[in-house]
């Protein structure tokens, strides 16, 4: 009775009222848990990854791994394939394409960000770009095998490291051109405003004050790329990586540029199609492998971002 | 004219810098612009290498074989309606992996989350990114077909669609989680407020003011998502097989080759194409088929994220 007379009181009712009790929304509960779900769901399948392949590859990665790594691909039995000719290959396909994707990426990158100012060019470079990031892998292996094996085979000589480099180098040219414009942007214009002020060139302006200051980001950029340059298979397939037996002959490291190759993620393919538990044992202990090398290399990246990152 | 105590008159040729300098600073810019044409050039070769050949398949085949009983490239059938069927089956399988998943992260790191989880979290979604196909194809044959689905389908091919779709499933899930994740982050914080204002507890808040104002953009991802599942092509050539010759059927646990996977298997032969002549151009025909849809998709998805960034 008396709780509806005062004001006090009819502000503790009402306070009480609104106060939700612990453990009745349970609708807002399910729903929190369920997100939690998805969430664990979408990144723990990494963990179940890695120990299904440290699993199935145990034989392998505990008594074999210093031969599997040494080795080439060999066709007579699981036990005598290792995956050596598919990491120096892979290096090599990820150095061809730093090559080439790099200087065209970030001068792209440069051209739309510091002179284009959003002329009609620009805008149809940037579209390009935006559409390019979406073709699917496989495309730009025909792009790989109708131009860079066949119409240009004077200076790749056909199916070559040469060749998958540059297939490659195409694949990634709009991640690095997307990354190195965010950090070209990033650096703020009274850096460029200061340089100008004191009688710089735009020359000098970028190449004294804008470029070392976007230079760490470009690079996490350019590190990301190749990390995805390193797990694509389905080009490099139709650009002819060996999928089988290969030899380097006695080809010293020079000349495997411009003779055959294979590279990591095309060995598993190879091993992945053998049939039997053995070679199955090959495909996980080489999926491992990769897993490592591709977790380095974006761990690298964020090390890279986090030990230079600038705020302004 | 120079500056000198007789001549204290500041003239323009002053004021410009040695001639050096200005050429070098103009040069640079060709040197730029040259390299953001590449990137268009790179687009009009895929293109033009694409189409020329895919011409030459269309001018040639029989049309009747482009409807047959399924596809045997090398036996001269060219069944389209297989491959599509299958490709459409281990995409529409792959969102319903992703989709929940993705959607339920992306809202649990966007409005759940404590700062410190979404600063791990972040990071380790673009780490699930860069792993590599080949893996997920080698995950599906042995984990995913042997450990999963033959506890609920009794008769499972070692080669089956569900396996792949569902492999193409956890390979998108951090694309359309990031993609998802920036939409809602998109909505601004006052609509939130204004929502816990009314007395709306957060589940509400969640679902019937932030999810409906970046409607938009989880359809993108959604879009970009499924673009990205018909282009994977190691995944399906790995786990779901059919890639060289496949009989049209709509069973999923029975194999079935793709756009994709076609591709892949008529690649990996291309230095023994034998028996139809078309072969090695239908290649091309599926590489025009699978450009022009994705790029479709790409648009579309594309379209509606920049119409979302204008909104607020």
């Amino acid at each position: 009775m008396s709780v509806f007379t005062t004001p006090a009181g009819i502000a503790t009712n009402a306070a009480d009222a609104l106060r939700r009790r612990p453990g009745a929304d349970v609708a807002g509960a399910t729903f929190k848990w369920l997100l939690i779900g998805a969430t664990v769901f979408a990144t723990g399948f990494l963990a179940v990854l890695l120990a299904v392949m440290v699993i199935d590859g145990w034989d392998v990665l505990s008594d074999n791994l210093g031969y599997f790594l040494t080795h080439g691909f060999s066709q007579r039995s699981a036990g005598e394939a290792g995956v050596w000719q598919g990491i120096i290959g892979s290096l090599q396909v990820a150095l061809v394409t730093a090559l080439f994707a790099v200087p065209i990426g970030v001068a792209t990158a440069i051209y739309l960000v510091e002179y284009a100012q959003g002329n009609r060019f620009a805008r149809i470079v940037e579209l390009n770009i935006r559409n390019l990031a979406g073709v699917p892998s496989i495309v730009y292996g025909l792009l790989g095998l109708a131009v860079f094996v066949q119409t240009i085979h004077g200076f790749t000589n056909g199916k070559t490291v040469i060749a998958g480099g540059m297939t490659l180098a195409a694949l990634v040219l709009p991640i690095v051109v997307i990354t190195s414009v965010e950090a070209l942007k990033a650096v703020p214009d009274s850096l460029r405003e200061a340089a100008y002020g004191v009688g710089a060139t735009k020359w000098e302006v970028l190449s004294r004050q804008v470029l070392p200051a976007a230079m760490s980001t470009i690079l996490t950029g350019t590190v990301l790329a190749l990390a995805r340059a390193l797990g694509e298979a389905a080009p490099l397939i139709l650009v002819g990586a060996a999928t089988g037996f290969m030899t380097f002959g006695d080809a010293n490291l020079a000349e495997t540029f411009t003779g055959p190759y294979t590279a990591l993620p095309v060995l598993i393919f190879s091993f992945a199609r053998q049939p039997g538990a053995d070679w199955g044992a090959n495909a996980a202990a080489a999926s491992v492998v990769i897993l490592v090398l591709v977790l380095a290399v974006n761990g690298l990246a964020i090390y890279l971002r986090n030990r230079f990152e600038k705020q302004w | 004219m120079s500056l000198t105590p007789d001549n204290p008159q500041l003239s323009v040729a002053d004021l410009r810098t040695s001639r050096m300098r200005r050429v070098r600073s103009g040069t640079v810019r060709w040197l730029f612009m040259s390299a953001a044409a590449v990137t268009v050039l790179v687009s009009a070769l895929i293109i033009w290498t694409v189409a020329s050949e895919a011409w030459t398949f269309i001018s040639q085949v029989v049309w009747d074989s482009l409807t047959d009983i399924g596809w045997f490239p090398r036996r001269g059938l060219f069944d389209l309606s297989t491959l599509l069927v299958n490709s459409i089956q281990i995409s529409v399988i792959a969102m319903a992996v992703a989709l929940p998943s993705g959607f339920g992260a992306a809202i649990y790191l966007s409005e759940y989350a404590h700062p410190r989880v979404r600063r791990v979290m972040k990071p380790t979604l673009e780490l699930l990114a860069s792993v590599p196909s080949v893996v997920l194809g080698v995950f599906a044959i042995s984990f995913i077909t042997p450990s999963i689905l033959t506890n609920f389908f009794s008769e499972i091919n070692f080669f089956n669609k569900l396996a792949a779709g569902i492999a193409v499933g956890l390979l998108v899930i951090p694309l359309i989680a990031s993609i998802s994740e920036d939409a809602l982050r998109a909505v601004p914080v006052a609509l939130r407020e204004a929502s816990a204002g009314l007395g709306a507890r957060r589940v509400s808040t969640s679902i019937r003011v932030v999810l409906p104002a970046a409607m938009s953009g989880l359809m993108a991802a959604a879009i970009v998502g499924f673009s990205r599942a018909i282009g994977e092509t190691m995944v399906v050539t790995i786990a779901s097989g059919g890639g060289d010759t496949s009989l049209f059927n709509l069973a999923l646990t029975e194999s079935g080759g793709t756009f994709t996977s076609a591709m892949a298997a008529l690649g990996l032969g291309t230095d023994q194409v034998a028996g139809n002549d078309l072969a090695f151009q239908s290649l091309y025909f599926l590489g025009a088929l699978l450009f022009a849809i994705t790029l479709v998709l790409n648009m579309a998805g594309d379209l509606i994220v920049r119409r979302l960034q204008n909104k607020y």
